[in-house]
């Protein structure tokens, strides 16, 4: 084993694992964390925590990750080079591991002007491929980005992103190549909701050999509204929503569009789970974590495999 | 006035390591000034080349290589031994290189790196086209700037927020990175995306402010 990652061990296991998302509070107030993590805790096998998503200021990454850590969850670190540059990453790599958090993902970041402050300097020092080589070497040869060595390791288990509907998509394989290459133990993708251009995706995957390579999580997620759903199709950049998925909220009273979302949901991540090649999905019910229990369990994939962890 | 400093040979005959025949282009304009791409400049890299077994096909000096319609007016003049190289090496500043790349459809290599403008940019103001970060990048990328022209300056680029060809930004920003995949395509070297380029020197460049290593 490269970490000690719970989500390694299931993965390597053999077992379709399921990885959740929590977000932050814009606030330093832990319990926001704590609420949260009692929807995911024995639901996913490990919960990634964004780091400042869509640009906005939010408690650190690695400090929620650590308050989830004591509410029992298997935390994710998110990484971006948006705000830190080779110097920055590195120490917090080193910290992250030294606190016991085992999973990293590397992003290059969503870009400044879409938050709350729009008129800070964006870093990218560093882009997401060339973090994740930095943090495999750091682990892996025990050097740092300038060469310098190290004498403890930070033993983590590395993730990267990839997003099969952003454009060109034939070039996005290359890309997830170029991920693999550069260390990435474990991918995880954009939300699904065009399950036939995924599988297209997944297909020139397999041709590249790529899936036995990497460990490869379909990203997932339940549509609370249509106005939602519409606000995705349209303003996100890189998202993929196809009309029959709006067609299917639309077709059921306003007040049942909830649990209509999380059925449909559950309907795609059976339709995934069909897919050679998918090592196991990562749902991200953002802002809406109270749902997790009850999409995990109607997908069946409750109980979730118990492994040793040291 | 553009400072650029010529790069290497060494790294020169890296980027030439597929071709045996390629095409000279020097710059009458800034370069010239900084010695690094005027007529002499030209006849030594000329010889250089040559005594390193490549083939140059042709020279061709151009007032500015900053100003698009002036490159493709002159190159025109020398249209077959254009043709018959495999690439062209422009020794001139990262403008003078993007504006070679958008009127020839073969690899344009950088020959020098741009470290400073100096307080003026070149001709050709549609856009950022360099940001004198003193490690030209133009190599890999087709002859499109991800430096100037990506909103992350990435070096493995697209990011996950590129779409029809728009960056996630605006709809008015070019994806750089889409840019630079349908050139290569065009070109049949999308190989030279295929590998990872490494973390960049900034310490070369004035964004890092007053830069160390000048």
């Amino acid at each position: 084993m490269k970490s000690n990652s719970k989500l390694e061990k299931i993965l390597e296991g053999g077992h379709f694992a399921i990885t959740g998302e929590l977000g932050p509070p814009a606030s330093a107030n832990p319990e926001v964390i704590r609420k949260k993590a009692k929807y995911l805790r024995g639901n996913v096998d490990a919960v990634n925590v964004t780091d400042g998503q869509t640009a906005v200021a939010r408690m650190a990454s690695w400090a929620a990750c650590l308050l989830g850590k004591e509410e029992g969850l298997e935390p994710t670190v998110q990484m971006t080079c948006r705000d830190r540059n080779r110097i920055a990453l590195q120490m917090d790599v080193l910290g992250i591991a030294a606190l016991g958090i085992n999973n990293l993902l590397c992003l290059t970041g969503d870009h400044q002007v879409f938050g709350n402050h729009p008129t800070a300097k964006g870093v990218y020092d560093l882009d997401s491929i060339q973090l994740i080589k930095m943090v495999k070497d750091m682990r892996d040869e025990k050097k740092f980005q300038c060469g310098d060595d190290m004498d403890v390791e930070p033993r983590l288990f590395i993730g990267a992103a990839a997003n099969p509907f952003a454009d060109p998509f034939e070039f996005r394989v290359v890309r997830l190549a170029n991920k693999v290459a550069a260390g990435a133990d474990f991918i995880q993708t954009q939300i699904i909701y065009n399950v036939e251009k995924f599988a297209q995706w997944m297909e020139a995957v397999r041709d590249r050999g790529l899936d036995r390579k990497v460990k490869i999580l379909a990203g997932v997620a339940p549509i609370k509204s249509v106005g939602a759903a519409r606000y995705m199709q349209t303003k996100v950049p890189g998202m993929d929503v196809p009309e029959a998925v709006i067609e299917r909220l639309k077709g059921v009273p306003k007040e049942d569009v909830p649990k209509e979302g999380i059925r449909q949901c559950v309907d795609i991540i059976n339709q995934i789970r069909e897919i050679k090649g998918v090592a196991g999905i990562h749902l991200m019910a953002i802002e809406w974590e109270e749902v997790v229990p009850e999409i995990v369990e109607q997908a069946g994939l409750l109980p979730r495999p118990q492994v040793y962890q040291a | 006035m553009l400072t650029t400093e010529q790069k290497p040979l060494e790294q020169l005959l890296e980027y030439l390591d597929r071709e045996k025949s390629v095409f000279l282009i020097g710059c009458r304009g800034c370069a010239e000034g900084c010695h690094t791409g005027g007529e002499q400049e030209v006849l030594d890299m000329k010889q250089r080349l040559e005594e390193a077994g490549k083939t140059i096909t042709g020279t061709s000096l151009i007032d500015f290589m900053c100003n698009e319609s002036l490159v493709r007016m002159t190159l025109q003049a020398h249209e077959d031994a254009i043709l018959s190289a495999e690439s062209l090496l422009a020794l001139c500043c990262g403008i003078g290189v993007q504006a070679t790349s958008s009127v020839v459809d073969k690899i344009v290599h950088p020959g020098c790196n741009t470290v400073s403008m100096g307080g003026r940019h070149g001709e050709w103001r549609e856009g950022e086209r360099c940001m004198e970060c003193g490690d030209c990048v133009l190599e890999f990328t087709g002859g499109i700037c991800p430096i100037a022209r990506c909103s992350k300056m990435l070096l493995n680029g697209p990011c996950g927020g590129s779409s029809d060809g728009k960056c996630e930004v605006s709809p008015d920003v070019p994806c750089a990175w889409q840019l630079i995949i349908e050139r290569l395509t065009k070109l049949g070297r999308l190989d030279k995306l295929e590998r990872i380029v490494a973390p960049k020197d900034w310490s070369v460049s004035l964004m890092s402010g007053a830069a160390s290593k000048r």
